[in-house]
């Protein structure tokens, strides 16, 4: 099965965190990474979630995570159509030039450097990171950390405005519930 | 109270006088400041709450202040699990929401079982519960829990309130949440100190609930895909599940399947949303279903889905269901379709608009072809006259499909029918003709014993003038049978019917065709203790004993005449009466056995 990955556009309130994981935890479906944080608007938060699943699969998962309230847009990012990035740190037991070349053939910063230990810094797509890290084994990996994946659709459109456009999400959900509502939800 | 001294003045003046301080009152919700919890209770009001089942402790009590005071009727229960029980019952009575209070800790966790039921089911219910203050949460405080976080799983969605202001959002989204779309339990949890603060009292005239947004109307094209496979099938089935009796489409139902002329199965959660006299009815489907029912899905060319969510009880092992079938699947919960079978045509939708919508799609088609269901409706009607539902009478004893059954021949199709979890729940959905939605309330997802009293108790405060029946098992009553005393003191006269049969009768039916009839703590003894008769005399109801097929009608005849306290009636019957037919757990409905080791004869059938 091939990776997937879906951009969730959720509401920035509390215990938002617990319902996604939560409905991961009790449907069996396992999250491959996540990461969340925040978006260009305060009160959204953004999650990206990776998963080991398709097909029909991907859509009940979707589906499911659609239902939860707080959930108010999910999208597919796929390859093709999106930038996708992992941020890794690596603490490398040995120092020296060999070291050095292989950074800057992978485009990674040095960002600590001592008799016996380096740190160094990447930015990129999950299989560079892969190679990366293989590359540096033999310098011996001390330490690593490694963020999820985020990612971000290519060209001019943005998840905010195919949410806005799709959902709505600009207006509220509904226009004025009147005064005399009292029986509103009493049928 | 402030308006005491208007009565001197004659009704005339007291009238204009309550009007000026109604009046006086709205504006000083409106403007003045208000404890958190006269905030909470006009938030209620404003919703339309008319009753709600709780129990006062020490996080809600300021709550409790307000209500005092309030229109809204609260009835004192005796055990949470009760509250929530009986909003669940008042909710499937009525199709208003059910609404529960009660405080935190104990008082909160003593809801989940009727939460989880209530999601399982699908019941638009609200739980109000009180929370630790503020500052003391996560503290581990005296009677905190974090219900929210308990909760998460089995609710629609869930609140922690901590800022007074955010209480009548909260509760009118709540409302919202839980009556639209799919139904479903919401849970508002109160920190205390945000019933204490002050706030004022505004109800939102505009809910924002960005990620809450629900589809309605079905795609036309597949109102159109819809209506062409079925004018193409040749052995059509209306699988009937519980969402029609959610979406008050019973009546839209009956003209659609009328229009189709095709066999029409309710599962468990459906009975009664189609007429069990109809003659295109062939009954319940699943685990304990008509042979005809069971059978008419898995030989079905076409499953005319509407509110079902092919559960497990009906499909039986999931690989080997209705392999031949092409699937319609009618629900408002997007993510139920394709969930455990593949949907040729997803109708996503309210349902009553979806049957409407059907209703000329399929005219066309039907104008172009009409499908020829003769031979269909041959077998499906050999079917069900060769292998009726049916029982025995013991040699001894008294035999509880018996005195079931007489309970609905003589209390009638416009009674409300509670039931436990068990056989008697089975043969309660069995041997009760339903004619009408909203009068067989029941656990069907959950499978909650102990449902039934307080169910009953809440069907009856929502429909007080129809006679409410709990027909419970001698295991499930002694789960929650202190609801009685509830009843009886608030003048809720339910009867219950204890189906006794001193087991766990499910599961020693289990444990006979399974285990080798090791009954293995499955004897309850409670035809010697408790004695059901003193038990309910102490509670404050009627007691009455049955014991013989002879008495049975006079018994349910004298129940039926007493109408100012709850009734129990013990009916002492054989213990070794089992549910049939069977499809054993896990197996493939083609394996289905109307009685011991005894299959079908499916002789010349060609299915």
């Amino acid at each position: 099965m091939a990776l997937h990955t879906l951009a969730v556009l959720v509401e920035n309130s509390p215990g938002v965190l617990a319902r996604v994981a939560s409905l991961f935890s009790r449907r069996g479906y396992n999250i491959d990474s996540l990461a969340v944080g925040p978006t260009e608007d305060p009160k959204i938060s953004r999650m990206t979630i990776v998963l080991n699943l398709e097909g029909h699969a991907l859509d009940q998962v979707s589906a499911q995570l659609f239902k939860l309230i707080n959930v108010i847009g999910i999208q597919e990012m796929k390859p093709s159509e999106s930038y996708e990035r992992e941020l890794l740190l690596v603490k490398v037991g040995s120092n020296g030039a060999a070291l050095d070349e292989v950074a800057k053939r992978y485009g990674a910063k040095v960002v600590e450097k001592s008799e016996n230990s380096v740190v160094v810094e990447l930015v990129a797509e999950s299989d560079v990171i892969s190679a990366l890290l293989s590359d540096l084994k033999p310098f011996g990996v001390k330490e690593l950390v490694q963020s999820g994946a985020i990612a971000l659709e290519k060209g001019v459109k943005t998840l905010t405005d195919r949410v806005r456009d799709e959902q709505g999400l600009s207006n509220p959900e509904e226009g004025n519930i009147g005064e005399s509502s009292t029986a509103d939800y009493q049928n | 109270m402030e308006t005491e001294g208007f009565f001197v003045d004659g009704p005339g003046i007291f009238r204009a006088e309550l009007e000026r301080t109604r009046r006086e009152r709205q504006a000083r919700e409106l403007s003045e400041k208000v404890t958190g919890a006269q905030s909470l209770v006009n938030s209620l009001e404003h919703a339309g709450v008319d009753v709600m089942f709780g129990i006062p402790g020490g996080a809600i009590l300021p709550a409790y202040d307000p209500i005092f005071d309030s229109k809204i009727r609260h009835i004192l229960v005796r055990h949470e699990q009760g509250a929530g029980h009986a909003a669940t019952g008042y909710a499937q009575a009525t199709g208003r929401v059910g609404v529960c209070i009660a405080t935190s800790g104990p008082g909160a966790t003593n809801l989940v079982t009727p939460l989880a039921d209530a999601q399982m089911d699908s019941v638009p219910i609200v739980a109000i519960t009180g929370q630790v203050p503020g500052p003391a949460i996560g503290t581990d405080a005296f009677q905190e829990a974090d219900i929210r976080g308990i909760t998460m799983p089995i609710t629609k969605h869930n609140y922690l309130i901590t800022d007074p202001d955010q209480i009548p959002a909260a509760i009118s989204e709540a409302f919202h949440i839980a009556s639209t779309g799919r139904p479903g339990p919401v849970l508002v949890d109160i920190a205390k100190d945000a019933l204490q603060k002050m706030t004022t009292f505004t109800w939102p005239k505009q809910r924002v609930l960005a990620g809450y947004r629900l589809q309605l109307d079905p795609e036309a094209s597949a109102i159109n895909d819809a209506a062409r496979l079925i004018a193409e099938s040749k052995k059509p089935v209306f699988y009937v599940g519980g969402g029609v009796i959610k979406a008050n489409a019973s009546k839209e139902l009956f003209r659609l399947a009328e229009l189709v002329g095709a066999p029409v199965v309710t599962t468990l959660m459906a009975r009664g949303a189609f007429p069990d006299s109809h003659p295109l009815h062939l009954g319940m489907p699943g685990m304990h279903g008509t042979v005809a029912a069971v059978t008419a899905l898995q030989k079905a060319d076409l499953l005319i889905t509407l509110g079902a969510r092919f559960d497990d009880r009906v499909t039986g092992k999931l690989s080997t269901f209705a392999v031949n079938a092409k699937v319609i699947h009618a629900d408002i919960d997007p993510a139920e379709i394709g969930k455990n079978r593949f949907a040729d045509v997803a109708l996503i939708g309210d349902l009553k608009r979806t049957m409407v919508a059907l209703v000329p799609a399929l005219e066309r088609e039907f104008a172009k072809s009409r499908p020829d269901l003769a031979s269909w409706w041959k077998q499906m009607g050999g079917l069900r006259s060769t292998y009726p539902l049916g029982y025995d009478h013991p040699a001894e004893g008294l035999s509880p499909q018996y005195v079931i059954e007489r309970i609905g021949a003589i209390s009638g199709p416009d009674s409300i029918y509670c039931a436990g979890v068990g056989q008697h729940q089975m043969w309660a959905s069995q041997f009760i003709k339903y004619e009408k939605p909203r009068t067989w309330l029941n656990s069907g997802g959950l499978g909650t014993m102990g449902y039934a009293v307080p169910a009953a108790m809440g069907a009856k405060v929502g429909a007080p003038d129809t006679p409410v029946w709990a027909i419970d098992g001698d295991g499930c009553f002694q789960m929650t049978n202190q609801e009685l005393v509830t009843c009886a003191i608030n003048k809720i006269p339910i009867k219950v019917a204890v189906i006794n049969n001193e087991s766990l009768g499910m599961v020693r039916q289990w444990q006979t065709l399974f285990y080798a009839s090791r009954y293995s703590n499955t004897d309850l003894h409670s035809k010697r203790i408790p004695d059901f008769v003193k038990l309910a005399d102490a509670m404050g109801c009627v007691g009455l004993r049955c014991e013989s097929r002879d008495d049975v009608d006079a018994t349910i005849n004298k129940a039926m005449e007493i109408n100012d306290a709850p009734v129990v009636i013990d009916f002492s019957v054989h213990r070794d009466a089992m549910v049939w037919p069977m499809v054993a757990a896990g197996t493939s409905n083609d394996d289905i056995m109307i009685a011991r080791e005894l299959a079908p004869d499916w002789g010349s059938q060609e299915l």
